[in-house]
């Protein structure tokens, strides 16, 4: 616990009522979407970089851990405050300070959610392609701190592809500015992209200036259901090979489709095995000949049924396919192990075969959906933990599944990050130079070890 | 007297708190938490205190029931959450624990234990009326008032509906005779329709009398109980409960019939945990709109001469009607109304801030919540927000006297009723 005399420094930063010691508080900032609890000692919410930069010297001045968090909905633990000390709470930075049309850039604070920042730029006409699934609660620092994704990457990319500059408050209490407001830059290191997806060790991001596109004018949904999982791999293959990047390319195994059957309006027969959720944007025309072209292209790959929207609520009713995936994933089993490996799209059957066989050798269900256009799984491995073993084997397979995707050459995070879960498995995936390298750049920005600490690598 | 069944306990809900799975899809859901920003406001953080205080692993301080007393009941983040956690339901029960522990707010005690006696309200109703004038202001060209003095938990600035005259039990027999052929239909008249809005209840009886419906009103209903369920008081719910069990239970009506959505709620959501007696009760009470509805009073609205001068009407759909699937009837009524012009508004579904206690507890939070519903009206270009829900029109009516407008908050039955006493 902390002492009583820092909590009086920390008010003397922040004010009396933006930091607590209560038990409720502490409670409802110790977990995250991992549902694993550690309470911090001392919740704070700050307002301003100045404050932050207090925090922080303090912090190392008294050797108390930070723990910098947005909505707490990372999937890795990233947030958690695992050894105590403050939860650095930043939904108070909330402001979109500007959007500038004539650049093509806003300028935003941490703390704004997401689909906040979307909303305020499609009103102009402009557009912010990152869309990770929690976009109407996560906010744009998580975003940025661990570079989500989302299904509209394939097309768009990532987080990182957006960040233009950042404003930094050090682990050790100073401000800086990486990048800027240019399309080009190469003025030294390139600090902001060392920052995206450091998932707040290396510093606590307090601005952020975002490139923007113009907002495409129209978009196109359609489903398409396979006989095959190879059918779905090859259909991807076929359409990019035929010159066309879809804005979304999302893909359901079989185990997926036999949850979500009861919970949508789109029948979906036993003889589905696959399902494709495509989608093209642009201008209306353009993506009505698209969209003949990708039917043509996928039509002789083993078809079922074809839905194609004609209008933004029958698109409406082909998402909501998607999204009860989720919701409905709990009648499978209660406990949930949810991995976002990724690998070259062209290895995604090879993937999904080594899944449903580890899930048979094992016995335990696995639910494998997500974006095909980048070879992106979300690998759900269900289980009830109250029956004895089952973790046990959930551990097991999650280990089978990490070492057949880096065999594939791929990766055990497409955009959830490493956090706390996934720090045990580094040493599969990075080399031992490579994370000697990475602790090197730690340990000479942050030589305290305050920064989110116990985050990324496991403990020395 | 007969032993009284119990709602849930937190204990009862242990297995739905372990569903909640931390995701955070309510943090873009919940009214409050929307003002307030902080986590233990949001429906994930009141489902981890509530698991942690089930488990004694924190103490029912005043922080945390302040915590647990910023909840709307809007059931929002029921609605949105991919596990169908009861936070609601989750909410009333930790907010029972806590009074079970530490003993209820005085603003709790008082209000429920007037509630609780049907006699003792009628009596003080007659008195504070003759009060009324040394208490209260009236609100400049408005139906409302204001308070004169500074009064505890009341924010001065509020506006309040004016006591009825009379109210509405005292002013029509217990049986009121339609066809002989038609059902017997039993008025759930709910407090704030007896005491503060009689002309609702007048609506429901032109409407039901139009269908040619016999209408019982039980003398001895009281309370429905939600306002002691939201302050925590489960054992004042429980014997409101049983008074209505009795009171409705020896007229063997066809149906109940309740005029306001969280009456609605009380008598069949919550009535349904305590027991089998009370559950036959609550399957055959129905929303005044939905049974209006379906006994084809649409038809009969229609048949009546057109309006020369139309107001424009929008619909504000309360909470608790929604929850129960009951958004349609209400607007349905309306736009078979042939003396009003039917006009769409932003954000109909958003709850209006009032929830119940939370307004007096909150009221600042309730009023800015409020303000954006008075902002929605106003851009509607209605001249009237119906709804159904006596509490909802008292905070709209609230929120458009604090953004001066002259707008008017009303219930759908009071539209219905107008147009039915014209054509008669």
């Amino acid at each position: 616990m902390l002492e009583n005399r820092i909590i009086r420094i920390i008010e003397g930063i922040v004010g009396e009522q933006h930091v607590s010691t209560a038990d409720t508080d502490r409670l409802c900032y110790s977990y995250d979407a991992t549902q694993r609890q550690h309470r911090p000692d001392a919740v704070v919410w700050p307002s301003n970089a100045k404050e932050i930069s207090l925090l922080l010297k303090m912090a190392n001045a008294e050797g108390i851990p930070v723990y910098p968090r947005g909505a707490g909905s990372g999937f890795t633990g990233g947030s958690l405050p695992i050894h105590g000390g403050l939860a650095l709470v930043l939904t108070r930075l909330d402001a979109i300070l500007r959007i500038d049309e004539e650049n093509l850039i806003a300028e935003v604070e941490p703390g704004v959610v997401t689909r906040q920042l979307q909303k305020a730029v499609e009103a102009l006409g402009l557009f912010y392609p990152p869309d990770p699934a929690s976009l109407k609660f996560s906010t744009l620092g998580g975003n940025v701190a661990e570079c989500a994704g989302g299904p509209r990457c394939v097309k768009y990319g990532v987080t990182k592809d957006y960040v233009l500059g950042l404003e930094v408050v050090t682990p050790q209490g100073d401000i800086i500015r990486t990048g800027g407001e240019t399309m080009k830059g190469v003025v030294g290191y390139d600090l902001t992209k060392l920052l995206v997806g450091s998932e707040g060790t290396l510093g606590v991001i307090t601005k952020i200036i975002l490139k923007l596109l113009p907002l495409p004018a129209a978009k196109k949904t359609m489903l398409v259901l396979f006989d095959s999982i190879d059918g779905a791999a090859q259909a991807v293959a076929a359409i990019i090979g035929g010159k066309i990047i879809p804005t979304t390319l999302e893909f359901m195994d079989g185990t997926t489709i036999d949850c979500v059957r009861r919970n949508t309006d789109l029948e979906l027969p036993q003889a589905a095995r696959a399902v494709l959720i495509i989608e093209v944007d642009g201008d209306s025309a353009l993506i009505e000949k698209q969209a003949e072209t990708i039917l043509k292209l996928v039509n002789p790959l083993g078809v079922v049924n074809t839905w194609v929207a004609a209008n933004s609520e029958e698109s409406e009713a082909i998402w909501q396919v998607r999204r009860s995936v989720s919701p409905s994933m709990r009648k499978v089993n209660p406990d949930k192990f949810n991995e976002d490996i990724c690998v070259p799209r062209s290895r995604l059957p090879e993937m999904i075969r080594t899944i449903e066989a580890i899930s048979d050798k094992l016995q335990i269900p696995i639910v494998n959906f997500g974006h095909a256009g980048d070879g992106n799984i979300h690998v759900n491995i269900m289980v009830d933990t109250a029956e004895p073993g089952q973790e046990q084997k959930a551990k097991q397979a999650i280990e089978e599944i990490f070492a057949a995707t880096l065999k594939l050459g791929g990766t055990m995070s497409g955009e959830h990050g490493v956090g706390v879960t996934k720090a045990p498995y580094i040493p599969m995936e990075l080399d031992p130079a490579a994370v000697a390298y990475m602790k090197a750049i730690k340990k000479a920005l942050d030589p305290n070890n305050i920064l989110n600490p116990g985050k990324i690598f496991l403990q020395d | 007297m007969k032993r009284l069944d119990r709602h849930k306990t937190l204990a009862d809900y242990r297995q739905q708190m372990d569903q909640c799975v931390k995701c955070g899809v309510c943090r873009a859901h919940c009214p409050v938490f929307g003002e307030e920003g902080r986590e233990a406001v949001v429906a994930r953080g009141k489902v981890t205190l509530a698991h942690a205080l089930l488990n004694k692993e924190i103490e029912p301080d005043p922080l945390l029931s302040e915590n647990f007393s910023k909840c709307l009941q809007c059931g929002k983040c029921v609605r949105r959450c991919p596990t169908q956690v009861p936070v609601d339901d989750i909410v009333l029960a930790a907010r029972r624990e806590i009074v079970a522990r530490r003993g209820q707010s005085l603003f709790g005690r008082s209000l429920t234990s007037l509630l609780r006696r049907p006699r003792l309200m009628h009596l003080l109703a007659g008195s504070a009326r003759r009060a009324a004038r040394l208490l209260f202001r009236r609100v400049p060209q408005k139906s409302g008032l204001r308070l004169r003095f500074p009064a505890p938990f009341i924010d001065r600035q509020r506006s309040l509906p004016a006591l009825a005259k009379r109210p509405f039990r005292r002013r029509h027999p217990e049986f009121i005779a339609g066809q002989p052929d038609q059902p017997i239909i039993a008025l759930f008249t709910g407090c704030m329709v007896n005491y503060l809005y009689p002309e609702i209840g007048e609506g429901a009886l032109k409407a039901l009398a139009a269908l040619g419906f016999n209408v019982i009103i039980p003398k001895d209903q009281g309370c429905c109980g939600l306002p002691a369920l939201s302050a925590g008081d489960g054992t004042s719910a429980s014997e409101l409960a049983a008074r209505n069990l009795r009171a409705f239970g020896e007229h063997q009506p066809d149906q109940i019939v309740t005029l306001c959505a969280s009456c609605h709620s009380g008598l069949t959501h919550h009535f349904k945990d305590l027991g089998p007696d009370y559950e036959a009760l609550a399957e055959r009470v129905v929303d005044i709109n939905d049974l209006l509805v379906s006994q084809g009073l649409e038809e009969v609205l229609q048949q009546l001469p057109q309006a020369t001068q139309k107001p424009k009407v929008t619909v504000h759909t309360p909470c608790h009607l929604r929850n129960s699937g009951l958004d349609e009837p209400p607007k349905k009524l309306l736009a078979a109304l042939p003396t009003i012009e039917l006009v769409k508004m932003n954000k109909a579904n958003a709850c209006c801030g009032l929830g119940g206690t939370f307004s007096v507890h909150h009221y600042q939070t309730s009023r800015q919540l409020g303000a954006a519903k008075a902002n929605a009206v106003k851009e509607s270009g209605a001249d009237l927000v119906a709804t159904a829900c006596p509490g909802c029109i008292m905070q709209l009516q609230d929120s458009l006297d604090q953004a001066d407008l002259p707008q008017r908050a009303c219930h759908v039955l009071e539209l219905v009723g107008e147009a039915l006493e014209e054509k008669s």
